[in-house]
């Protein structure tokens, strides 16, 4: 769209079939509706040259006509008036939905997707008020912008159209400043990635208990009204805030991803880790209520323990299981974290950070192999950022490290029934104030 | 009859759309430059060499130059840019996947 607009250029944009419902949202949402795109089947992915040849000799799946014939006409045709048709357009959200029964309501909100598929609690006036008295802040403030991928436009957001999604998900409105910190982030747990990622929230300070929220047994399960309903609240207002998650359109994560229900939301046992709360660690104060977000949630290794013989190589093995594109957290129940501070010395969690960045290695050649990788790391590479320039120099069987440092975390949470722990490919992204939406 | 109750729009606040300029369109590729852009996911360089193949075979008269973006798709590529539209007359994105 830029080398079109912006340079002048003459430009077709080339897409599998299974994104044209995306790509022509996306452009018409940029001011592009008239960009040519032309389409060829999905995958491109791991086709032979002779298979892709025969995409670009034959047609495209959804008009039929010759792929490379739409392709020629694409740059050489004129725009007519009816393509260029339509300037400027106003597309406001309105206030209320209008007046009908409870029944009719709840289909509305399901229907529009504006819901999870799960029943909603229905934001009336006296709900959402409710909620609204929960925060110092106006109902009319900006909280801020989210948008479900890198390529689409940002949606903004005030304090009320937060409170009606934390109405929706069931949250009791003390959880609200916990609720508007998620918003404020901008993460969005609805992201539309094609890998179906989910997200992940991690609570710190004295908000946890002053919401009876549970570190322990279940923590990050269905056992807890506050980790459910804030969960929840945080995936509702991701897709309402930010445009709508829809397949096809604006969610397009092929197998979909349980852990967006509730956006695995937690509190961190504190009082049971060896170490500092995951708060501290990033420039807060132990008093300080925050929450922290994740994305790129898919995968998960899990075992049992920390053996006293092998548990370098059982540790090494889980984190070799891992994508590279996906950096590892560790998930320890505080069994687990003692266990690591037993065998490994680690007093501080620094140290194990050390010791799992150290360790966590393969050969270079297989490495940059990986199709994420190819995607989104090799570019950067190539393009000179470090420390992968340095890594792609490496001779295929050398081994180089897996992961940045910096992208490797660990997060205590458990109710100590039993020493297991796993590890989350997940992606830090920054940790907020709570406090600032009292 | 049921009583109708009145909530509030769950939904935020989305960005005036204005539309963008395209660029005029070129009489002919004959003795023109056509940049294939390799958006550098999932093979799309192998999808592109296939397109560069056709040309060749087809329309002899186009040059056509395959140009991998200069970093991950996420970011803008002016450099890219700045050169198709010196040096090139056209542009062929490939593949959004």
């Amino acid at each position: 769209m830029t080398i079109e607009a912006k340079y002048g250029v003459p430009t077709v944009a080339m897409h599998t079939d299974k994104f044209d419902r995306v790509v022509r949202s996306v452009a018409a949402v940029n001011g592009m509706s008239a960009l040519r795109q032309v389409f060829v089947p999905q995958p491109i992915m791991g086709k032979t040259p002779a298979q892709l040849r025969a995409y670009v000799d034959g047609t495209d799946p959804l008009t039929g006509r010759p792929v490379m014939q739409e392709v020629i006409e694409g740059l050489t045709r004129p725009f007519d008036a009816a393509e260029l048709g339509g300037v400027i357009f106003d597309r406001s959200t309105p206030w209320i939905c209008e007046p009908d029964t409870d029944e009719n309501l709840h289909r509305l909100f399901l229907e529009n997707r504006w819901t999870d598929m799960l029943p909603i609690v229905l934001p009336t006036e006296e709900r959402v008020a409710a909620m609204l008295a929960h925060t110092r802040r106006k109902p009319d403030e900006i909280v801020g912008h989210m948008r479900s991928t890198h390529f689409r436009e940002h949606w903004e957001y005030t304090v009320e159209k937060v409170a009606v999604n934390a109405v929706m998900a069931g949250a009791r409105p003390e959880y609200f400043p916990v609720i508007l910190a998620l918003a404020a982030t901008g993460v969005t747990a609805r992201s539309s990635s094609s890998s179906a990622m989910a997200s992940m929230a991690v609570v710190n300070g004295p908000v946890r208990r002053e919401l009876d929220m549970n570190a322990g047994v279940g923590a990050m399960g269905p056992y807890n009204h506050a980790n459910a309903t804030i969960g929840r609240a945080y995936g509702l207002l991701s897709q309402n805030l930010q445009g709508g998650s829809e397949p096809g359109l604006s969610y397009m994560g092929n197998q979909g991803n349980n852990y967006a229900y509730n956006s695995v939301t937690f509190a961190e046992n504190e009082e049971r880790s060896p170490w500092e709360p995951f708060h501290v660690e990033h420039g807060f104060k132990p008093d300080d209520s925050t929450v922290s977000v994740f994305t790129g949630c898919r995968s998960t290794a899990f075992t049992l323990g920390v053996r006293e013989k092998y548990w370098r190589e059982h540790v090494r093995n889980l984190l070799r299981g891992m994508d590279p594109n996906g950096p590892p957290t560790l998930l320890l129940d505080p069994i687990a974290a003692r266990q690591f501070v037993d065998r490994g010395g680690f007093v501080k969690k620094d140290a194990l950070i050390d010791w799992l960045y150290d360790n966590a290695r393969m050969p270079a050649g297989e490495y940059w192999d990986y199709q994420l990788v190819q995607n989104y790391i090799y570019p950067r590479a190539t393009f000179g950022e470090e420390p992968w320039a340095t890594w792609l120099k490496a001779a295929p069987d050398q081994p180089i490290p897996i992961f940045r440092r910096e992208d490797i975390h660990v997060v205590v949470v458990g109710g100590e029934t039993n020493g297991y722990w796993r590890i989350m490919g997940a992606g830090y992204q920054k940790t907020v104030s709570v406090d600032d939406w009292r | 009859m049921a009583a109708k109750i009145t909530v509030l729009n769950p939904l935020g606040f989305p960005p005036v759309v204005t539309r963008k300029e395209m660029a005029p369109r070129l009489d002919t590729l004959a003795g023109k430059t056509v940049y294939l852009v390799d958006c550098r996911f999932d093979d799309s360089d192998v999808f592109l060499e296939q397109v560069r193949g056709w040309f060749a075979e087809h329309m002899p008269a186009v040059r056509t130059v395959i140009k991998p973006l200069s970093s991950v798709y996420l970011r803008d590529d002016p450099t890219t840019w700045e050169e198709i539209k010196a040096r090139g007359h056209a542009a062929i994105l490939g593949v959004g996947h």
